[in-house]
């Protein structure tokens, strides 16, 4: 038995982390209040900026921070809608034909992620994937306090929450397998057996070419 | 006295000059040895259009195509990709001459509904670019990529199980060439083990269906792959290709090609060395040193830079088995030389392109393809080298592979090669998982590699030769890993390699040389009329 490991953004989707953090700032309950976060998280933006130019970790502690104060009522209520309305659309064309060919070799299909669980949910339950490992919002009293949960879904951090998932349910690393467009994801491609590459960036294209790692884009239909 | 094609040398000959891949090599041989060179190309058709025309509307074993059509019919034109021919043929590709006329003809009776599958079974997706060239800027244009596309052996909703042969084996085909009223087969046959059965049930089937009759027992069983009569390849796929035929309509349309490969500029290569002149012996001296000194890319780009100018030789239609044996025959008269007895040695140079490297560097599994399973197979009656005998090919056996189109070739040659050669186990303990492989059938799918099984296959094709021959030497190889890999001995020159190969024998060895290419098959007898 082996499992199969998906990044997500850019993997599977061509969303990343703003997109659906921007449909939760726009649909707050009153006109108002969606003009003051916005304008807050453009305050931020340029931190953000520079923060994903160095440590990705950083840059999700600050994107999160503009959920703070938001009903946790609320946040599960929008999670389908986003996901219809912001994943649903960015699907690559032929990403769920790539779960379903994992399916098919009978392995666990995982999706690992730096977006928020709820959202990450829908996506897995439409893929017909088994698992989650997502970052998650902490709560007090119903109400997002705007940090996030231990541990952040990240970097190197993505590895070592692999190799804990396998060792817990008995996988052997060697036969598992994982997806992502990302050089940032290199820890994670580097603990299994069977990385690829996946709509690569230039950096992790020529890192799969080097050290013969199956490359494909899943951007267009088959 | 000898064939024409039939030369043998004499102490004063010149060398012969063999392809090393995509370099040229001068090489001495001993007196003695026998050279077989290609006959001279079949004298092409003057009128294709008027041949293909006059197929369709006298076909053999069924009605002519314009009789098989009604308004409203739903038809499916499937036709053979890029691995045929070798190079790829000067525009315009025959294929495209017989879409051009069946399309109008299709128009002409009312048929709307037509789509056209490029028939790749597992083989890599064409390009769009290699598309318009084999169908021609107007078909292109038109049909491409709605209506013209390459089939997909892993698209599961697009894929229909149309029965099981007697082994319980499934012949799982395309279901838009399964499901139409009319298949349309366009082929175009360049050797004699394309076409026929194999077109329908091969080409658009998926890899469940591949298992019945690509496994080493087949190829093992097999007699040469190249003479239908004695391949239990050919058996065993024609147990499929009669299912499909028992349950479509299937109007075959097979065209064979003559073997004029070169350019007139390249035409030399081709010759006897010590018939050439003064300038094509310069300029084939020439060629020897530039592809001496030039980087690989650049000795490539010599070769792909002229589209081969095939003539076409001819034009059959109708039913599938009728139409077939005319192919063969016309593929036997281009590519039989007459072949008194077999030798001791067998000396292959192995080419830069196979059917299964086009626009890209022939890796050293598809070296192994080449030598003991395309060349070696080369016969008709008996093989051309002795049971236990030796086969020397020229060939640098570079560890190189293309990234795109050979991704799995890679962990076959780097980590199955390693932990074994033998082809049953290969397939009992890698074959499925492998072509299960969700990365690499992603790479098929959206990409241009080959199907992850298609390395087994590769490596079952070399099979029959395997068991028969005692040894095979590779001269010019520029490493040693990968010949060991592949089972193989290296030498430093030809001379060595015809030492080693006399090692342990008394008497003279006879040696044939087979100067490919272009293609050339030995018909083979042997003394006293017995046949290997």
């Amino acid at each position: 038995m082996a499992a199969s490991y998906f990044d997500v953004d850019g993997t599977l989707v061509a969303t990343n982390l703003v997109h659906p953090t921007l449909f939760y700032l726009v649909n707050q309950p009153t006109p108002v209040q969606t003009a003051l976060r916005l304008g807050r998280a453009a305050l931020k933006a340029p931190s953000m900026a520079l923060a994903e130019l160095v440590d990705r970790r950083t840059f999700n502690e600050l994107l999160y921070g503009t959920y703070a104060g938001m009903t946790e009522d609320r946040l599960t209520l929008l999670a389908e809608e986003a996901f219809r309305k912001v994943l649903l659309p960015s699907l690559f064309p032929a990403a769920k034909a790539l779960v379903e060919q994992n399916l098919r070799a009978g392995h666990r299909i995982v999706l690992i992620s730096g977006a928020l669980d709820w959202i990450v949910k829908h996506l897995a339950d439409h893929l017909g994937g088994h698992e989650i490992i997502a970052n998650r919002l902490e709560m007090k009293d119903g109400i997002a306090t705007g940090k996030l949960l231990k541990p952040v879904v990240a970097g190197p951090e993505k590895a070592r929450l692999i190799r804990e998932h396998a060792r817990a349910h008995g996988y052997d690393l060697d036969e598992c397998y994982a997806f992502s467009d990302s050089y940032s994801d290199l820890p994670m491609l580097s603990v299994v057996g069977h990385p690829a590459a996946v709509n690569p960036d230039k950096r992790l294209s020529l890192l799969a070419k080097a050290y013969s790692w199956p490359s494909f884009d899943l951007r267009a239909l088959p | 006295m000898n064939h024409p094609c039939l030369v043998t040398l004499e102490r004063d000959s010149a060398p012969r000059v063999l392809f090393s891949g995509d370099a040229l090599v001068e090489v001495d041989l001993p007196a003695g040895t026998r050279v077989i060179y290609a006959k001279p190309p079949m004298t092409a058709l003057q009128d294709v259009d008027a041949a293909i025309r006059y197929a369709i509307n006298h076909p053999l074993g069924t009605d002519p195509l314009y009789a098989k059509l009604r308004p409203g019919m739903k038809v499916t034109i499937a036709i053979d990709d890029i691995s045929l021919p070798l190079p790829p043929m000067r525009r315009p590709d025959i294929r495209e001459r017989v879409l051009t006329i069946v399309l109008a003809l299709l128009a002409d009776h009312g048929v709307d509904d037509v789509e056209i599958v490029i028939a790749t079974g597992i083989h890599r997706r064409m390009k769009a670019h290699e598309v318009r060239h084999m169908v021609g800027d107007r078909i292109f244009d038109g049909y491409w990529p709605d209506r013209l596309y390459n089939h997909d052996a892993e698209d599961r909703p697009n894929l229909i199980e149309i029965g099981r042969n007697s082994a319980g084996h499934p012949l799982v085909l395309n279901r838009r060439a399964a499901q139409s009223d009319l298949l349309i087969y366009v082929n175009l046959n360049f050797v004699a083990m394309n076409g026929g059965y194999k077109s329908v049930a091969v080409g658009l089937c998926d890899y469940q269906s591949l298992r019945a009759h690509h496994n080493p027992d087949t190829i093992r069983a097999s007699d040469g792959y190249m003479d239908p009569k004695k391949s239990a390849l050919a058996d065993r796929i024609g147990e499929m290709g009669e299912i499909a035929h028992r349950e479509l309509d299937i109007f075959t349309i097979e065209t064979t090609v003559n073997n004029r490969m070169f350019d007139r500029s390249l035409e030399f290569l081709t010759k006897n060395e010590d018939d050439l002149n003064a300038r094509e012996r310069g300029l084939l001296k020439a060629l020897v040193v530039s592809t001496s000194k030039l980087p690989q890319s650049a000795r490539q780009a010599i070769f792909d830079r002229f589209p081969a100018p095939y003539g076409v030789t001819g034009v059959t239609a109708g039913a599938t088995h009728a139409v077939h044996e005319k192919t063969i025959e016309r593929c036997f008269e281009q590519y039989l030389v007459p072949i008194e007895g077999q030798a001791d040695v067998l000396v292959a140079p192995i080419p830069f392109i196979s059917p299964y490297n086009v626009h890209a560097f022939l890796n050293p599994l598809l070296v192994q393809v080449l030598a003991q399973g395309y060349l070696f197979n080369m016969y008709r009656g008996a093989p051309l080298v002795k049971k236990g005998g030796t086969l020397i090919i020229t060939h640098p056996c570079t560890d190189k592979f293309d990234h795109e189109q050979h991704a799995p070739y890679i962990d076959f040659v780097h980590r199955l090669l390693p932990e074994t050669r033998d082809a049953h186990e290969l397939r009992r303990r890698y074959e499925e998982k492998f072509a299960n492989d969700p990365a690499f059938i992603q790479m098929y799918r959206s990409g241009h590699a080959y199907h992850p099984s298609h390395p087994f296959f590769m490596w079952y094709w070399g099979e029959n030769g395997r068991q028969h021959l005692g040894r095979v030497i590779v001269v010019g190889a520029d490493n040693e890993y990968i010949p060991k890999l592949l089972g193989y001995e290296t030498a430093p020159s030809m001379d060595e390699a015809l030492y080693r190969a006399r090692e342990g024998k008394a008497r003279t060895l006879d040696i044939t040389l087979l100067h490919v290419p272009p293609i050339i098959m030995g018909d083979v007898s042997l003394p006293g009329g017995r046949l290997g």
